[in-house]
């Protein structure tokens, strides 16, 4: 069983909700992704996003973007994403990994080299932001071959028939995008947000993640009353930005996550 | 030639379709099935052809540059002068029909990204020609090197946002578009300027460029009585390029060659020769040949020519090449500034630094043919915004 299912079943069991922290591999330094990614879950993560760095993210807003082009200077690249991965494997073997990123890369390695080499390093889910349904069908059936959840978007102005494409497509949880934007953008409607959810429930049984725009915890405590788990990315790699060293981000990211998850389990039992 | 592409999903071949964020899937769906009726639609295409006739000054006549032909000593070269049209290339006509098409979905806001500025000028002409708000998303580095079209832009009313991230030219300007139009989706329509970008954009420009080559399938038999041997036009993401190609496609005795930007050479590095040089991937919504490093990573571009300087190339353009159906080189800075002085000295004709590749390539092959045969090359903008980097690279102050 993929440890994504793994894990939505056993936060399930517990009435808990799901914290999902995205970072960009190798920002700011490999070495500080590597001492973060057990730090993360130390903090509360239940299952961590790790952003594959790019050249022209064209879906992300200006945290990202920036940490992208700090990665690629550090010479970040998708084989090293997976080293990350593998060295995170050694200590933990049940946190699940879901690499996020753009397609070129991915394709540049090789779909099915892609596919086997991210499997052999222990991730369980991959989300490629310009993969829509449509076009990846012959990629999702690779992953779901060896074992990967192919992980899809859904966006406020998507027409409640993509649902169904995502349901049939695509494995682990839907990532619902709260808002028509990039990510990281200040302009989050929570109501509308959680207007949608029960919609997408008609349409899938996967479990639904939601991210773009969460900045703190009040807001993630709101989504979480009614989503299945929340993602932070752009607002944690903002606590990065400027750390010292390895220890001091990774001190930065539990007293920033700390707080979001204790908020997160509370709100629900409330 | 039997050649029916995109698909309904906008696949040519293997390459083109619609890889972006699910946030814009709707709105490209939108925006390819409001395009379907349009084209459909006589009142749609009377106005897009009257407005052509009458603002932007269409047809371009076919001018025989004698002099310069009989200089270089062979084939006879003759120029389809887009320069002509309002706003110094063909970028208006994209532009006209897009605009057309906002005011139809009634999207109020305009947004494009630029290069070397052309498109930008053509877009802030069009909004304050239908009077709507126009934002255009200009690299840093293009902001420096393209002023006066800066200035031209905000006389038309259009606000320019110089854009800081990546490599500050035309592909991040494109990135910064697009995240534009994911935000501002409900009010905004996004002209895109050239033949790549996600579905239905590759199909759309192009269809809006064909006017070129369909003016050239009557003049050229006026002109000599016949169609031109060759067709020559130079390529960044190649919308001047399919304008005149694409009704050529079913003429197979026409070879149809496209030029691109060879920089300081492609064998430094520092070019921006796509076809030439790149291998398929997938940039900015489409899979194309793209300039990129082994690990997928899109490399910085180089050309003297700001319009050229693009590690993508239109996804129709890609399936030409694999098709064989057009071929592609690429001409150096050096060759298309020497174009550049030889046709503002022989013609009296001072073209765009972009249009001066197609130029080049066209003097290189010129006196290798017989006099008789004739080379149609698409001269698709004049050079008076290149004035400057010209006269620097000359070593002249102005």
């Amino acid at each position: 069983m993929n440890r994504i299912d793994r894990t939505f079943a056993r936060l399930r069991e517990q009435g808990r909700k799901a914290l999902i922290p995205f970072v960009t591999a190798g920002f700011p330094s490999v070495e500080t992704t590597r001492a973060l990614l057990p730090a993360l879950v130390r903090a509360g993560a239940d299952l961590i996003e790790l952003g594959i760095p790019f050249s022209d993210p064209m879906a992300d807003g200006p945290t990202i973007q920036r940490a992208s082009e700090r990665a690629l200077a550090q010479g970040m690249t998708l084989a090293r994403v997976l080293d990350l991965v593998r060295d995170f494997r050694r200590t933990d073997a049940d946190t699940p990994v879901v690499l996020m990123g753009y397609a070129n890369p991915i394709e540049a390695m090789g779909e099915a080299r892609f596919v086997e080499a991210a499997r052999e390093a222990g991730v369980d889910g991959v989300l490629t932001v310009d993969y829509p349904p449509q076009e990846a069908e012959p990629f999702a059936a690779r992953l779901r071959e060896a074992g990967l959840h192919p992980i899809f978007l859904l966006a406020p102005t998507s027409r409640p028939e993509r649902a169904d494409e995502v349901a049939r497509l695509g494995g682990g949880y839907v990532y619902y995008v709260s808002l028509t934007g990039v990510t990281g953008a200040g302009s989050l409607d929570v109501a509308s947000v959680l207007a949608r959810i029960p919609g997408l429930r008609e349409r899938t049984g996967l479990p639904i993640a939601v991210g773009f725009g969460i900045r703190d915890a009040q807001t993630a405590a709101e989504i979480g009353a009614v989503a299945d788990a929340v993602v932070i990315g752009s607002r944690l790699l903002e606590t990065l930005e400027g750390a010292s060293d390895a220890d001091e981000a990774c001190r930065r990211v539990e007293s920033f996550l700390r707080p979001i998850r204790r908020t997160l389990d509370e709100g629900v039992t409330r | 030639m039997d050649y029916h592409y995109p698909d309904a999903r906008g696949h040519f071949g293997p390459y083109g379709g619609v890889y972006v964020a699910e946030t814009l899937v709707p709105a490209l769906e939108a925006l390819a099935q409001a395009y379907e009726e349009a084209k459909r639609d006589a009142s749609f295409r009377a106005e897009f052809e009257d407005e052509l006739k009458h603002y932007v000054g269409r047809p371009s006549p076919i001018y025989h540059a004698k002099r310069w032909s009989e200089t270089l000593g062979g084939a006879q070269i003759y120029l389809k002068r887009e320069d002509l049209n309002h706003t110094g290339a063909h970028k208006i006509n994209n532009c006209i029909g897009q605009a057309l098409l906002a005011r139809r979905m009634g999207k109020p806001r305009v947004i494009a990204e630029t290069g070397a500025g052309q498109h930008g000028v053509a877009t802030a002409t069009v909004a304050a020609r239908y009077g709507m708000r126009c934002i255009v998303y200009m690299g840093e580095e293009d902001v420096h090197r393209q002023a006066a079209n800066v200035y031209r832009m905000k006389l038309l009313g259009a606000e320019v946002v110089p854009v800081s991230s990546g490599s500050r030219t035309l592909k991040d300007a494109l990135n910064e578009a697009m995240r534009d139009w994911v935000t501002n989706v409900h009010d905004t329509f996004y002209i895109l300027g050239t033949v790549a970008g996600p579905h239905p954009y590759p199909e759309m420009v192009r269809d809006f460029q064909s006017v070129i080559g369909k003016e050239c399938l009557w003049q050229m038999p006026e002109l000599i009585g016949r169609q031109p041997d060759y067709v020559i036009a130079c390529v960044g993401g190649g919308s001047n390029a399919i304008g005149i190609f694409y009704p050529y496609l079913e003429h197979e005795s026409v070879r149809l060659i496209g030029v691109e930007a060879a920089g300081e050479g492609v064998e430094t590095g520092r070019h921006a020769a796509t076809l030439v040089a790149g291998r398929p991937g997938v940039l900015h919504g489409n899979r194309t040949y793209l300039l990129q490093d082994e690990h997928g990573q899109i490399r910085e571009t180089h050309s003297i020519s700001a319009g050229l300087d693009y590690p993508g190339v239109g996804p129709e353009h890609a399936l030409l090449k694999d098709l064989g159906r057009a071929e592609y080189v690429a001409v150096t800075d050096d060759e298309a500034l020497a174009a550049f002085h030889a046709l503002c000295r022989y013609e009296g004709i001072i073209p765009a630094l972009e249009s001066s590749h197609a130029l080049a390539y066209a003097a290189k092959l010129a006196p290798s043919l017989p006099r008789e045969t004739v080379l149609l090359v698409n001269l698709s903008g004049r050079g008076d915004k290149d004035m400057h980097t010209v006269a620097e690279r000359s070593g002249i102050r102005w």
